[in-house]
């Protein structure tokens, strides 16, 4: 699967307050989270994402609060997928839960420009950029069996329709 | 094979029966928290699974906390779901304004986190849990309705640094100043997928309050969980609300640890953290003469009665400084009840304070205090971001409640010495 579009440059550490501040957590529908996308760093933000772009950010991306509306507004606001020297654990978890493509490449993070264009191979786990190829770090097993069923909600799913839940003893 | 506390909790609750560091494990917690922001979303996540009822009601404990009580029609909605979710399924753990509190606190406050445990929250805080020697995990909505689901969840096993606390504390230092300065030395990626594990004698000079606002914080240094040795302190402090004590965990002589860090408490002189960045701490007193609009006392990480002592002694037959708006949150009903019997809550409300119910507030920017474009606050909160407490334009210091309550009676950040003495 491939994801092409212009990359939206942010820098290290961007936390969950920004992407998506407190003062909007009751609110539950995404297209309506995915206008304050960013509102915190940016409120133009949200207004220049077209469907597709790449978010491009350097270390621990996503971290703070665990809320799963800040990826629920990357991904409402039309992000196609983002590329992070490293992620923050839970907001790493809440994009592969909510079939959000998240992809660690620090090479990449580093290299890409602003308002650039690349080309991203999920599958292959590469980016190109011009006549240049990053690869991303694995993935691992876990990750994968989730990201084959679309997100965890499928994944679950499934495992309910098999029967295969844990009993509670 | 040797293993960390980390190692011992995750295998004691995998269904492989093992877990070491780096390997990745189905996990099922003694408990699940959801609070009124992350439950609503779970619950949406549950029905589209298909999943019909919760594979244990009593392992569930829901708490209005983040908007309650309710802010606003839509608010109220939220707060209605998770009521509705609690009745539906019948889960006698829910908690609403009055009965209730902070989850964190009240997690420990009704004895359901012990040694031993492991604690999934869809609240980052939920680390707090590592106090009571313990594990807490913090997760998103959709991992929590797997669970709820599934009664399991995929973890990986982390590595671990273990973090020796020397000497003790000395005046006005506290669990505050403690993980601050931690954060300072290692940044807010320097645990990133990692357990932080607490042991050494400065450990057990620190109550158990203040070892819930060193672990509350944990999360700010990238950590995916935290566990703290336990004591007689602990054990007391457990069996006192019921819970056991008899297994405490400790760490193998031998295991492995990616990373040490000591950290010696006479040393420490209070912490501020410079916004927007929990990591930033700097001395208190390089911070002199910085003005404030607001104190924020009270949330997860310092709403504890400990807490509320500290600050009482700072505002006692003193009053806040004109020009100055202080708002103190007492965790709990258990705590606001505690601080009324032993007179603080009438020094608060001399002093010119105003007391908040039990919530999360304006912590999280959410209600009960917010800052407008220019404002300045000094918090005993546990993030200082862009825009957390209000707008974007909006600043606020982090500090242990002993220096923000100094800093409302002044008026300016200041070391609380300037304002009752050298030795507290």
């Amino acid at each position: 699967m491939y994801i092409e579009g212009v990359i939206h440059k942010l820098g290290d550490q961007i936390n969950t307050d920004v992407i998506l501040p407190g003062r909007y957590l009751a609110i539950r529908d995404p297209a309506e989270l995915g206008k304050h996308c960013l509102e915190g760093l940016d409120p133009e933000f949200a207004a220049r994402v077209q469907p597709g772009d790449i978010l491009v950010a350097g270390r621990n991306f996503g971290c703070g609060s665990s809320r799963e509306h800040a990826a629920i507004a990357i991904q409402a606001v039309g992000i196609g997928c983002i590329v992070a020297a490293s992620f923050a654990r839970i907001f790493y978890r809440n994009a592969i839960n909510i079939g959000l493509p998240v992809v660690t490449c620090e090479g990449f993070a580093l290299a890409a420009r602003d308002l650039g264009k690349a080309r991203i191979d999920l599958d292959k786990g590469e980016i190109i950029v011009g006549d240049q190829t990053f690869r991303a770090e694995r993935v691992p097993d876990s990750v994968q069996q989730i990201i084959r069923c679309g997100g965890l909600v499928s994944y679950v799913r499934q495992r309910l329709e098999t029967g295969n839940e844990r009993s509670s003893t | 094979m040797a293993a960390t506390m980390t190692e011992k909790i995750f295998a004691a609750h995998a269904r492989e029966g093992r877990a070491r560091a780096g390997e990745v494990v189905s996990l099922t917690p003694e408990i699940l928290l959801l609070n009124d922001i992350s439950g609503p979303v779970a619950f949406q996540q549950f029905d589209a699974m298909g999943a019909v009822r919760p594979f244990d009601p009593d392992r569930i404990v829901l708490v209005a906390d983040h908007f309650s009580p309710a802010k606003d029609v839509l608010t109220a909605d939220s707060i209605k779901i998770l009521r509705a979710f609690a009745d539906c399924h019948h889960i006698d753990h829910y908690y609403d304004t009055g009965n209730g509190g902070i989850e964190h606190t009240l997690l420990a406050e009704l004895g359901l986190v012990c040694p031993g445990s492991l604690v999934f929250g869809a609240d980052s805080h939920t680390c707090t849990a590592g106090a009571f020697n313990a594990s807490g995990m913090g997760f998103g909505s959709t991992d929590l309705a797997a669970v709820l689901a599934l009664g399991e969840l995929w973890a990986q096993v982390p590595d671990a640094i273990r973090v020796d606390l020397a000497g003790s504390p000395g005046p006005f230092v506290t669990g505050k100043d403690v993980i601050l300065t931690l954060i300072g030395r290692i940044g807010c990626d320097g645990a990133l997928d990692m357990s932080l594990e607490f042991g050494g004698l400065g450990l057990f000079a620190l109550n158990v309050d203040e070892r819930m606002a060193v672990a509350n914080m944990a999360v700010e240094a990238g950590a995916e969980t935290c566990v703290m040795e336990a004591d007689e302190q602990l054990k007391t402090f457990v069996e006192e609300r019921g819970a056991s004590a008899r297994n405490p965990v400790v760490a193998d002589p031998a295991a492995s640890y990616a990373a040490h860090e000591t950290i010696e408490l006479d040393r420490l002189e209070p912490i501020v953290a410079v916004p927007p960045s929990p990591a930033n701490g700097m001395p208190v007193s390089s911070l002199a003469d910085t003005r404030i609009d607001q104190v924020y006392i009270g949330n997860c990480s310092n709403g504890t009665l400990t807490d509320l002592r500290q600050a009482a002694q700072i505002l006692t037959g003193r009053k806040v400084a004109r020009g100055v708006r202080m708002i103190i949150v007492p965790a709990t009903q258990k705590i606001y009840r505690a601080a009324l019997r032993e007179g603080l809550l009438e020094i608060f409300s001399e002093a010119g304070a105003n007391i908040s119910p039990p919530t999360c507030g304006a912590c999280f920017g959410g209600h009960m205090g917010i800052l407008a474009d220019g404002e300045t606050a000094i918090a005993t909160t546990n993030r200082n971001f862009q825009g957390r407490m209000g707008h974007p334009g909006s600043r606020v210091f982090l500090a242990n409640a002993w220096v923000a309550a100094a800093a409302a009676v002044t008026g300016e950040i200041r070391h609380p010495a300037d304002v009752v003495g050298g030795t507290g």
